[in-house]
């Protein structure tokens, strides 16, 4: 090799070498920018736990929360309303909820997708587009409707555990947000770590 | 043949070309970077325009970020630069770095300038790239000023004060003219709301269209050099300058190391020293703005002090304004102030180069003044330092034109 | 690169310029200086729990954290609930003053400022000196005045342990006639329950852990900062490196 191939081959690896630094300097640059777009220490503090009671709920009853700026349902299911949740579970498109597994927490993948089968704990937000489902307990059996949650958006529907039906937009079932028992009367929306 | 290909869809030559037959890619590269000739003896005075433009991007992208995150009004803005602070993750760096490089942004290009007087930059053909420098620079200062109102401490609060007031020295329109600035029968709410505006909006687009213009116009006179020779006078047969060298890869890469030790020096800085002992963030600016006390002692951030000192130097509200205006403005005038055949320090005289060392003193000098208190010596001193810096400027097609110059070599002066 | 280090040379000097300059603002009074140690996480401690018991009652740290305070001091959420978290539920919220505002300002006729940038805004020496230089005045409605802070209507709420002094003053007349007071000392008049050397120490932690909430990130900062360099200056070495071969054939 000549002096002169010597100097280009220096050249190239210099220029790779200097290229490369440059662009992963550039890339440790954009790290703190693109977090810096997460949720902030204010929205976490105002995205924490939600405490929900429900000792004077009486069966039947919905109450709608806040978390994190989200809606979320609690609804405290008659025995009418669970002795018929396992009908019509073929018109469902997921009734095992097995599709999806991370819509709800696993303590919550069951047949009555709670942790305590009376209460229904699910995300008032439409799996479509997002718009907030209205609840519609009334059952006409004349409609096939046993029951549920309704979007007045694009008309998808949802049975008394959240579980959506076919043939509508929707593609999954509601979400089932973390949650435990705190007490008997009293939920905490957003955090379950400790006892499920 | 490539156009009839072209027009029945056949790719000839590639992406390249597809572009470069609807849009003058190629062709404006050439002529920007990897064939614009300039000298080959710069030496690290001609650094600081790039770093100008690297300044400028940190300022732009940081100021994206925090505004995301920063409210303009009154009640909240100090809270949300706080709030910036503390709980937006990063958020610090960000505000660091903003507050740094508005610091950083004067120091680069008081140098940018400073290298445009040691080399006669700013002399025929190159009087329009001076013009709209100092059209860059008059507006850099709006921006600053707009942007240190804006987190509402006690010192963006009453430097505020202070400087917006200045403006109702000018007779007969000034009341006027200061609450058309403020909006307000004092700086508040709207104030801020505006200056936001202006801060984010208006100023940085002006920045960067004058800015663009300054290239513009750089690269079709080309850039001078060190020994203020022409160097499209001396050219090979190629038509190449014989003392030019490509700006890609040549000064390219030259710049990348001086983008390198500013950015040690910046971030030096950034972590290590962002309040720099007061004077990039005042200790008064942490603080929130109380409209029912003034602090101790008030004065502009550092970058503004040299016009400040000798606005306090006289004791006239008119006239420290006119003065005060006189003393940002000449440097305009420059190109036809001077009246030296030479361009560069170099082949110049004793006289210019006895000039220019007082008028940096002076510059010095009054920078410091205006960041004392205006007592005693303090503003004997800015008096003196104050004439001296008008007489550099109105002295000098005086000193220029008697100075004896040395012969301008033919070649530009090159050690490899 | 002769010219490189004369740029940088000159840079540097003027940094140091402006830096010497310091809290030049601050007056003509000397302070004795604070010595903090702003990486001892005990004195830290100290000086949140002397915050929390003594200074939060009737001040507020608003942009603070309590989460923040026990990631940065190694406390964990039972000793924040436990020993700093006298008047918050949630480990999140920031620290407000036990006083309703209102009620402070019709006691002392003024709301006692936040705390949360008060090192920062004052220079932590200020802080440190106006927590030793109450001194018994009978002119005023607290009892106390304050050498640092003439006529502040904060009460001396660290009585019981430093106990109270008095203040030597002394009047000198200018050529022109006017008066000139200096400050010559304090005499005690009284004992606290610790001596001038723990006083010290306390104030030291309390006006630490104040000069920490004014600037949480900042012992952050220094430790990424010398990572950024250390980067900085091998990206200095190959551009440098490939400047020169690139220029090697300019002649």
């Amino acid at each position: 090799m000549t002096e002169d191939d010597l100097d280009r081959n220096r050249r190239h690896f210099l220029t790779v070498a200097t290229v490369t630094t440059g662009v992963i300097g550039a890339g440790l640059v954009a790290i703190p920018f693109i977090s810096s777009l997460k949720p902030s220490a204010r929205a976490q503090a105002l995205g924490a736990p939600v405490e929900v009671p429900i000792g004077s709920m009486q069966p039947g009853e919905m109450v709608r929360v806040l978390w994190r700026g989200k809606l979320v349902f609690v609804l405290r299911r008659t025995e009418d309303m669970l002795a018929k949740l396992p009908e019509g579970l073929d018109k469902l498109r997921d009734p095992d909820s097995t599709e999806f597994p991370d819509h709800q927490p696993d303590y919550a993948a069951n047949d009555t997708r709670s942790v305590k089968p009376e209460y229904l704990v699910v995300e008032g937000s439409c799996t479509h587009l997002g718009c907030a489902p209205l609840e519609d307990f009334e059952v006409r059996p004349a409609e096939g409707w046993g029951g549920g949650f309704f979007c007045p958006c694009h008309g998808s529907k949802f049975d008394l555990a959240g579980r959506v039906y076919s043939g509508v937009p929707a593609p999954s079932n509601l979400r089932v947000p973390p949650h435990r028992f705190v007490r008997d009367d009293l939920i905490l929306i957003g955090q379950d770590t400790g006892a499920a | 043949m490539s156009r009839i290909e072209a027009e029945v869809g056949k790719p000839q030559g590639g992406f390249i070309k597809w572009i470069d037959d609807r849009f003058p890619m190629t062709s404006t590269l050439k002529y920007h970077v990897t064939e614009y000739y300039a000298s080959k003896n710069f030496n690290w005075w001609y650094v600081f325009g790039v770093l100008a433009m690297v300044v400028l991007v940190i300022q732009l992208v940081t100021g994206i970020f925090l505004t995301m995150n920063y409210k303009p009004s009154a009640a909240e803005a100090f809270a949300s630069v706080e709030y910036i602070m503390r709980d937006v993750e990063w958020g610090w760096l960000i505000r660091y770095m903003h507050s740094t490089g508005a610091s950083f942004f004067f120091i680069v290009v008081y140098l940018h300038m400073f290298r445009a007087m040691l080399y006669g930059s700013y002399k025929k053909p190159r009087e329009l790239i001076w013009l709209i420098g100092m059209l860059i620079f008059l507006v850099l200062m709006a921006e600053a000023f707009a942007g240190y109102l804006l987190p509402w401490g006690q010192m963006s609060y009453w430097g505020a004060q202070v400087i917006i007031s200045l403006f109702g020295a000018i007779p007969v329109v000034g009341d006027a003219l200061v609450e058309i600035i403020r909006g307000d029968y004092s700086i508040s709410d709207i104030t801020l709301n505006r200056f936001f505006a202006l801060h984010v909006i208006v100023l940085p687009l002006a920045l960067i269209g004058l800015i663009f213009v300054h290239i513009v116009a750089l690269h079709e006179v080309g850039s001078n050099n060190p020994d203020g020779i022409e160097i499209k006078k001396n050219k090979g047969p190629d038509g190449v300058p014989l003392d030019g060298v490509p700006f890609h890869p040549h000064h390219t890469s030259k710049d990348l190391v001086g983008i390198i030790v500013f950015l040690m020096i910046f971030s030096s800085v950034v972590f290590f020293a962002p309040d720099m002992g007061g004077y990039f963030l005042e200790h008064a600016n942490f603080e929130p703005a109380n409209p029912t006390a003034t602090p101790e002692h008030i004065a502009p951030v550092w970058y503004f002090t040299p016009y400040y000192a000798i606005l306090r130097a006289v004791p006239d509200k008119f006239w420290g304004f006119v003065l005060f205006a006189l003393a940002v403005i000449l440097p305009i005038f420059l190109p036809w102030l001077d009246r030296a055949r030479v361009r560069s320090i170099r082949y110049r005289g004793w006289m210019y180069k006895t000039a220019l060392s007082v008028f940096v003193i002076t510059f010095f000098a009054l920078l410091w003044l205006g960041l004392a208190p205006a007592e005693g010596l303090y503003v004997i001193l800015a008096r003196i330092f104050s004439v001296l810096y008008f007489a550099f400027f109105l002295l000098m097609p005086y000193y220029t034109s008697i100075d004896k110059t040395k012969p301008v070599p033919d070649r530009v002066v090159y050690h490899g | 690169m002769v010219n490189l280090k004369r740029i940088a040379s000159v840079l540097a000097l003027g940094a140091c310029f402006v830096a010497s300059q310091g809290y030049a603002a601050g007056g003509a009074t000397h302070f004795e200086p604070a010595e903090l140690e702003p990486g001892n996480v005990s004195s830290l401690q100290r000086g949140a729990r002397n915050f929390m018991n003594y200074c939060a009652g009737c001040h507020s740290a608003q942009y603070v954290r309590y989460n923040t305070i026990g990631k940065d001091l190694d406390l964990s959420e039972e000793q924040l609930i436990d020993n700093l978290m006298f008047n918050a539920e949630k480990t999140f919220e920031t620290i407000q003053a036990s006083m309703p505002a209102e009620d402070s300002k019709r006691w002392y006729g003024k709301t006692p400022p936040d705390l949360s940038l008060m090192a920062r805004a004052k220079g932590a020496d200020y802080v440190y000196n106006f927590l030793k230089g109450f001194y018994v005045s009978e002119d005023s409605p607290t009892g106390v005045n304050n050498v640092v802070l003439q006529g502040t209507s904060m009460p001396h709420v660290l009585w019981e342990l430093q106990g109270y002094q008095t203040a030597n003053f002394e009047d000198h007349e200018n050529e022109d006639g006017s008066v000139t007071t200096t400050f010559k000392g304090f005499e005690p008049l009284s004992a606290g329950s610790m001596d001038a050397e723990d006083y010290d120490e306390f104030v030291r932690d309390t006006v630490n852990f104040l000069a920490y909430i004014a600037e949480p990130v900042r012992s952050d900062r220094r430790k990424l900062g010398v990572w950024v360099l250390m980067f900085l200056i091998f990206f200095f070495i190959l551009a440098t490196q490939l400047k020169k071969a690139i220029w090697k054939d300019v002649t």
